[in-house]
């Protein structure tokens, strides 16, 4: 069933009807969030009141827009502030693992290699409460052996973002470790030929080699953690990520406020990846 | 003579593109048959329209006789071995080799039986566990020959399938490919824009250009009569310098090349003219080397010149040859006594060739 | 040279050990130590299986649990089943920018926070929601029907959270597989579902379990879905595990039940590899 067997018209036909309805489901939600986040009402469901630019920029009750509710501004500077610290974290230690599994080789490698890859396939949610459980623990340590208050160790967004960092590295690794295994060395060897030391080398030829790869792991470890849920709900303190703003308010009840933030994150992600997929066209 | 495989005005046009123009020809039963041509030519079309993998604008496909354009490709008396094989590499070889005959519905112990004949035969029994990426390349070669002989097709489809071994290899599996056909007498379709492939192991060979068959027929024929400019280009080495007809005498002309260059050249009954420009052709093994105008006394064609390179490579050994007054580089083969071994750059030389050897076509668009 | 070398070796393996260790494996065995107390007084403890006895013992933690493993695996077959012709069309049928575009198409929901695609499907089910409001339009029901707070809304919203997961590993081993393989099942005979059957899906096997690991740990780890798609009786194990730990403060518990969940998917991801013959290197790699 590849174009060049030949193959009756009716399946055809019913097999792209088949693909065409699959890209309907997958709209279709974003779709809906998008169009209300413009209702003119307080609930974001038919019937249509009209449209309204209100939930942006409205700026007084009942039709509070995103621009001027404090408490939704401030989650999006935490999840963007925990973001870019996860970003950097995983593609630094990203970076050095690839090096050292793509230039190393000593015993116990493929074990760590299989270690390595673990935290893709441990629930968020059990990797949150193992790192709240420890660190809660060392605090408490802490403070019955020397009355010391660590107050890193305690809920908050240093545990979120260590807790979103630890699987966030894994797939920053396969990202660079994968262009990296494509890198071929001999470049490396002519820039030592032509007189550059190792460490020069690396600097000049392999690193502008790795960027693409380097900036795709950025964007992506960014969107990871600034959609995060599960790990970020066990770990998080009294400033919450957007995320968790969304879903306490979601509990209570929805207005089209939730649909105008949405609409947001969808044009800010979208933005990202489109960023992320011009850097990558490089050769 | 029975005919397998018969193609009549066969045409197959993408969009405002025609890859193949109205082809007609038909491959005898046990014959080998190779369709040579650049790539782009639409040769590799042909063989999907006979695989059944595209469907002809118009024209029709006949084996032994009956029409198959309608029949879907898993139901054609034809198989194919595809350009890298496509062996299946989740199957080990016994699996590859037993693919369709279990698609047939034989029974398993009778595959089984068959299979291991059909190793025996290409020369590889006992290796039927194996996976298919521990096989050599030859190996591959002949698993993927015998994965379709054990179908017994009518017509064997080989597209360019030694295109992907190295040069020693290639070699031998020429040979090779060439007895195995003889021996599972079966009529081998074979293309391939390698016409030292095509000479080797054809019975029959179809050049092909631009959706065209330029000429038909064996090999000799091809190479010492070509039947168009094209033919001549493409198949085996040559010189070739474009000019005007100056005078024809009956079979014989005379040309002047662009350069200034006075030649006496055949048009082998193709209608020229005086004052027609011609293309002539000449093959380097047709000219002779001599120390002295006297020696080359038989030839309508001398020329005194210059060597300006040796181009040793063995029995295809080669020198460059200037004329005195500077206008033709001509390529010409050195003897295999090694008479003129001895020759370098700058030595004075004389070459000489029979004006029937000097193949003469009307220039392009003229 | 050679100190050089192990210098480097060194100063690369720092951060992944650290990494590893720190926020792996030592949170990992604290959480297991954590789960074998039982509390015996105020700032008493003592080693016992109590919390998994508790597990056992009680019929709705116990339910919960195997209805959660049941519930992925069906989500991940489903969700199987709708993306592997969606990845052949990508894969072998779409050509040139259709096909990049398709698979574009494909990514782009899931740039997107999974609460917000939880919520769109909130708009769509409930009983004002859309899907509602057309079929009264349509006339097939006179009444708001409430299509929330159900199992099948946690497993619509699971399939299509889970989706790229199982689309992007099917189309790039099905891309893998080139067309001449194919055709050449069909050359010698071969029918399209003995082709599928003996060519094509042995040869996305690789794709297929990794993109059902993945699925199915997501699954089963969801909390969001099944939370606000999920009614009063469709209770998820991450529910309980996170009443454990927030609400009732039972961290022992709580632990248990984190370590029996982290249990069960290593347990399906290791049989998967191992029913399958695939390696987690190559699966995740």
């Amino acid at each position: 069933m590849i174009p060049s067997i030949p193959r009756p018209r009716l399946l055809d036909i019913a097999y792209t009807g088949y693909v065409v309805l699959f890209f309907v489901f997958l709209a279709l939600p974003l779709v809906v969030v998008a169009v209300f986040a413009f209702n003119d009402s307080q609930f974001p469901s038919l019937p249509w009141e009209g449209f309204t630019w209100n939930w942006f920029f409205g700026a007084e009750r009942p039709m509070i827009g995103v621009f001027h509710e404090r408490p939704i501004l401030r989650a999006i500077g935490t999840s963007a502030f925990v973001a870019v610290f996860v970003s950097i974290l995983s593609v630094g230690v990203g970076l050095s693992n690839a090096f050292l599994f793509n230039r190393y080789r000593f015993p116990g490698q493929g074990l760590l290699y299989v270690l390595m890859l673990l935290p893709l396939v441990i629930p968020g949610i059990v990797l949150g409460i193992s790192i709240l459980v420890f660190s809660s623990r060392l605090a408490n340590g802490a403070w019955e052996m020397a009355e010391w208050d660590i107050a890193a160790l305690r809920p908050g967004l240093v545990l979120v973002i260590l807790g979103q960092f630890s699987f966030i590295a894994t797939i920053a690794t396969l990202v660079i470790g994968a262009r990296l295994q494509k890198f071929d060395r001999s470049l490396e060897e002519a820039a030592l030929n032509l007189g550059a030391g190792r460490l020069t080398a690396v600097r000049t030829v392999t690193l502008p080699y790795l960027m693409p790869a380097m900036i795709g792991a950025f964007v992506v470890a960014f969107l990871m953690s600034f959609e995060n849920f599960n790990t970020t709900l066990m770990l998080v303190g009294s400033d919450a990520p957007l995320t968790i703003a969304m879903f306490d308010r979601l509990k209570e009840g929805s207005t089209p406020l939730l649909n105008a933030v949405s609409l947001l994150l969808m044009i800010g992600s979208s933005c990202l990846a489109l960023v992320m997929i011009a850097f990558q066209r490089r050769p | 003579m029975t005919v397998d495989l018969e193609c009549l005005n066969l045409t197959k046009r993408f969009g405002s593109m025609t890859a193949v123009d109205n082809v007609s020809f038909d491959v005898p039963r046990g014959s080998f048959f190779s369709i040579l041509g650049p790539s782009g030519c639409g040769k590799t079309t042909i063989m999907r329209m006979i695989a059944g993998f595209l469907s002809p604008s118009s024209g029709d496909i006949q084996i032994r006789g009956r029409s198959i354009v309608d029949t879907p490709p898993n139901k054609r008396p034809v198989n194919m071995v595809f350009q890298h094989l496509a062996l299946f590499p989740m199957m080990n070889v016994a699996d590859n080799i037993g693919y369709g005959l279990r698609r047939a519905g034989m029974a398993k112990s009778e595959i089984a039986r068959q299979v291991d004949a059909a190793l025996e035969r290409i020369g590889l029994a006992g290796i039927g566990r194996r996976k298919i990426d521990e096989l050599s390349g030859g190996q591959k070669q002949r698993v993927a020959i015998a994965r379709c002989m054990v179908l017994e097709p009518d017509v064997l489809l080989l597209d360019e399938p030694l295109g992907a071994l190295d040069l020693k290899l290639r070699e031998h599996m020429k040979v090779e490919l060439k007895s195995l056909q003889a021996a599972f007498d079966t009529t081998f379709v074979y293309i391939t824009h390698d016409q030292s492939e095509a000479l080797v192991m054809s019975d029959r060979i179809a050049v092909m250009n631009h959706g065209r068959f330029e000429q038909v027929g064996a090999g000799r024929d091809l190479y010492y009569r070509p039947g168009t400019a094209f033919v001549a280009a493409f198949v085996g080495d040559t010189n070739r310098w474009s000019g005007r007809i100056e005078r024809v005498a009956g079979a014989q002309l005379e040309l002047r090349t662009d350069s200034g260059l006075l030649m006496r050249g055949a048009a082998h009954g193709r209608p020229l003219a005086a004052g027609d420009r011609a293309d002539v052709f000449v093959r380097p093994e047709a000219i002779r080397i001599a120390r002295t105008a006297d020696d080359l006394a038989h030839f309508d064609n001398r020329i005194a010149g210059r060597v300006t390179s040796t181009l040793f490579n063995g029995a295809a050994s080669r020198i460059l040859v200037q004329d005195r007054a500077g206008n033709e580089e001509i390529e010409v083969n050195l003897p295999q006594s090694g008479e003129f071994a001895a020759l370098t750059r700058g030595s004075e030389i004389h070459i000489g060739w029979s004006g029937d050897q000097g193949n003469c076509f009307a220039a392009p668009g003229s | 040279m050679r100190t050089q070398a192990r210098l480097g070796l060194f100063l690369l393996l720092t951060p992944l050990v650290l990494w590893l260790s720190l926020l792996i494996f030592i949170p990992h065995v604290d959480m297991f130590l954590v789960s074998l107390r039982e509390r015996v007084g105020v700032g008493e403890y003592r080693l016992s299986l109590a919390n998994y006895l508790t597990f056992i013992n009680e019929p709705l933690y116990l339910r919960t649990f195997l209805r959660t493993a049941v519930m992925s695996v069906i989500a991940t077959v489903i969700t199987l089943m709708i993306a592997f012709p969606v990845s052949y069309y990508i894969a072998k049928i779409a050509r040139g920018r259709t096909r990049s575009a398709l698979f574009l198409l494909c990514l782009v929901p899931f740039w997107v926070s999974e609460l917000v695609r939880t919520f769109g499907w909130m708009i769509l089910l409930r009983e004002t929601g859309l899907i509602s409001n057309l079929l009264q339009f349509v006339g097939l029901t006179d009444a708001p029907v409430e299509m929330l707070y159900n199992d099948a809304a946690i497993m619509v919203g699971l399939v299509y959270t889970s989706m790229l997961f199982m689309v992007v590993p099917l189309v790039t081993t099905l891309e893998s597989l080139p067309d001449e393989v194919i055709e050449a099942g069909y050359d010698l005979g071969g029918s399209g579902v003995a082709v599928m059957r003996e060519i094509v899906i042995p040869h996305a096997m690789p794709g297929i379990v990794s993109g059902s690991i993945i699925v199915f740990m997501l699954s089963l780890g969801n909390y969001l879905t099944p939370t606000m798609l999920g009614g009063k009786d469709s209770l998820w194990f991450t529910e309980l595990i996170y009443s454990q730990f927030i609400v009732r403060f039972n961290w022992e518990l709580g632990a248990a039940f984190g370590f029996l969940l982290l249990g069960l998917s290593s347990a399906i991801v290791w049989g998967m590899l191992k029913l399958t013959g695939q390696s987690l290197e190559k699966s995740m790699g």
